[in-house]
């Protein structure tokens, strides 16, 4: 419990922090960024637009920044992240909300089946070592090196085009509203092959490396040796005994590197004009939408960091020594 | 490839022939161990090409990047190795033109993050207490936050960012990791006898951290290095794909935004995406193929090995695996008749009857 709490507080503190640094960094601007972008969108900016941006920018004369600092957070607690000018005059947090569930099911769902597919090869490569499994590595380091962006593009270049099954872009069929019925779940499913499976290739191989070198790691342990001795099988002492130790920090590691698994899916949701948060950032640098950009840049942080809890939690679970009182 | 040892060998201060001593043969230092393994020679090689490309490409490419010609959209053919784009530029000098930003990216970022890392990771795992609690704290603040979405953020609001400058962001973010295997290996290595001798004979922190751990930490700190570059270069390719970066310089993400941009794909010019797409991910290979070389070095362990089936003499086959105790047979019947074997690959055989020392 209270390594719970621990890590309950280092989240709030990196949350903290994450804030912190997000207020801060439109700050960095130099020169007079909301001239720049009043000249720029020409009259479509009322004017409490133009007061907000002042106010995102630093900019207002009026205040410390200590006192900008304090109403930034008043902001934050009301649940208001600003407007966005793409869409204007629709609240960001609104369109985050509405492109969040999208983000969430492809990366959660893809990263949760690449891990255990990837940590599952990794127990055979590493247990037999010196067969065809060594085979999967160099294969693995290539997968492992390509941009997943660039994978999506293959994908769409190789797979889609008229009359392919896959649809090129798109999270569900034009002319369809979402809705949880027969034509739009099917549609939204088809949709999502190509990315997932991007997204698959990309990041199994990882899991796939690191599981390996701790299996081969753990298969030295005198408890292995023995688990062979007592004449068990060779399958149980892979799996209820190296495995199971092998596994710990691959789990410690998950949590470690969503940071960057989710940096790159949302490459390939702009890859795939998939409507989820990485598009949405996309069109916001493309319009140079700071507020939608700054409340991407929250959400995706707050995410991760809730994932990772999620994973420790997970780790709690899966190793007894955690658990001890003291 | 090949490596010259032998004759370099010799040469050592103190150590030449004349100071051997007489008794024996001493077994010969293998110095170029590192580069004689094969993961890392290749990686080695495929790297060298990449800097010489690097320091060449702008001058040895055929065309302009940006001088535009009559031919667009044209396959590959004798004039434009690899096509040329909707504008007739030719792709193949885009790409060599490229290489040099890539690598300089790549290279500077890293360079930053591993001398911040070296700092950190290393102060924090020496020193303790407080500060090491402070150091830990901001380097696990820093590894939790999404770098790649921090770094896009960061480089969209300073416009148009030079090369260098998109290096340095990249390389203040990306420390974290680094930093936190090198505090959990100074840890390791604090306690050890050397460092207390050196204290002991009053050496000065500083000296003791720089001559005493840092050689020490030389494997680490490269495999981290190696490790940054990768990711330095796939972010970079990333950020001029999405078109933050500056327009100005061409780099591979530059190829890609424009084919991307003006729907290469539809076209069906695949000349204008695969070989920038090809040359990262090979890049890419050979410093994780550094990477392991560094690793099987340090670890001999995760070395790939050779066959590993051999027939015993009685005619069952056995399985020999580094790392592993063979247990020779899960059958009931006694093995006395086992005779000793040959020792393939460095595994040691268990033999009931007679166990040489």
């Amino acid at each position: 419990m209270k390594y719970l709490l621990q890590r309950i507080a280092f989240y709030l503190f990196t949350a903290w922090a994450a804030i912190t640094l997000n207020f801060f960094i439109p700050r960095l601007v130099p020169g007079d960024p909301v001239q720049a972008l009043i000249a720029k969108f020409q009259g479509q900016l009322s004017t409490q637009a133009t007061q907000s941006l002042y106010v995102l920018f630093g900019l207002d004369e009026n205040k410390s920044v200590w006192q900008e600092y304090l109403d930034y957070w008043g902001q934050l607690f009301h649940g208001d992240l600003g407007l966005s000018f793409t869409f204007f005059p629709t609240p960001v947090s609104e369109i985050i909300s509405d492109s969040l569930p999208w983000t969430l099911l492809l990366v959660g769902i893809t990263t949760v089946i690449s891990f255990f597919l990837g940590t599952g090869l990794g127990v055979l490569a590493g247990w037999r070592r010196g067969s065809w499994a060594d085979g999967l590595l160099p294969v693995t380091t290539f997968l492992s090196s390509v941009p997943y962006f660039w994978l999506g593009i293959i994908a769409i270049y190789l797979l889609t085009g008229p009359g392919s099954f896959f649809p090129s872009s798109g999270g569900f069929d034009n002319g369809l509203v979402p809705a949880f019925d027969q034509y739009f779940i099917p549609s939204a499913l088809r949709h999502s092959l190509l990315p997932a499976l991007t997204i698959l290739i990309s990041s199994v191989s990882g899991w796939i490396l690191s599981m390996r070198n701790m299996m081969v790691t753990v298969s030295s342990e005198d408890y292995i040796t023995v688990a062979h001795a007592k004449g068990l099988s060779d399958r149980r002492v892979a799996l209820s005994y190296a495995a199971r130790n092998a596994l710990l920090p691959n789990v410690s590691g998950f949590a470690l590197s969503l940071g960057f698994i989710v940096g790159g899916t949302l490459l390939v949701e702009i890859v795939f004009s998939y409507p989820g948060i990485g598009f949405q950032l996309f069109q916001a640098l493309g319009a140079q939408d700071y507020p939608l950009m700054q409340g991407i840049f929250l959400i995706i942080t707050i995410s991760v960091l809730v994932a990772n809890l999620i994973a420790d939690v997970a780790y709690l679970l899966l190793d007894p020594r955690t658990r001890k009182e003291g | 490839m090949t490596i010259p040892t032998s004759s370099i060998e010799q040469v050592i201060p103190g150590q030449g022939s004349m100071a051997q001593p007489e008794t024996g043969k001493k077994p010969k230092r293998q110095r170029f161990r590192f580069v004689s393994n094969k993961k890392a020679a290749t990686g080695l090689v495929m790297l060298g090409v990449y800097v010489l490309f690097a320091i060449i490409g702008p001058w040895v490419a055929p065309y302009d990047p940006d001088a535009r010609s009559n031919a667009l959209i044209q396959p590959p053919s004798a004039d434009h190795w690899l096509g040329t784009t909707h504008l007739g530029q030719d792709v193949f000098s885009q790409l060599l033109a490229g290489t040099r930003a890539v690598m300089f990216v790549g290279f500077f970022a890293g360079t930053i993050a591993t001398v911040l890392s070296v700092l950190i990771g290393v102060t924090a795992g020496y020193l303790g207490g407080k500060t090491d609690e402070g150091l830990s704290a901001l380097s696990n603040v820093f590894l939790v936050i999404p770098a790649l979405p921090l770094i896009i953020i960061i480089t969209s609001t300073l416009e148009n960012a030079e090369d260098w400058l998109v290096a340095l962001v990249i390389g203040l973010t990306s420390w974290s990791w680094n930093a936190r295997v090198l505090r959990a290996q100074t840890l390791s290595l604090r306690r050890r006898d050397f460092v207390d001798a050196s204290r002991a004979t009053g050496e000065k922190t500083w000296r003791v951290i720089v001559f005493e751990l840092m050689p020490n930490l030389t494997a680490v700190i490269a495999s981290g290095f190696v490790g940054t570059v990768i990711f330095a270069v796939l972010s970079e390719i990333t950020l001029a794909f999405i078109g933050v970066a500056s327009a100005n310089t061409w780099n591979w993400g530059t190829i890609l935004f424009w084919a991307q941009g003006q729907q290469a794909l539809a076209q069906e010019a695949w000349w204008w995406f695969i070989p920038a797409g090809l040359a990262i991910a090979l890049l890419g290979t050979s410093l994780s193929l550094i990477n392991f070389g560094i690793d099987e070095f340090v670890s001999p362990r995760l070395r790939s090995v050779g066959k590993t089936k051999i027939k015993t003499v009685d005619g069952r086959t056995v399985r020999m695996r580094i790392g592993f105790t063979p247990v020779l047979s899960n059958s009931a019947a006694p093995h006395t008749h086992a005779k000793p074997m040959v020792n393939l690959n460095g595994a040691t055989p268990v033999i009931k009857k007679e166990v040489s020392p």
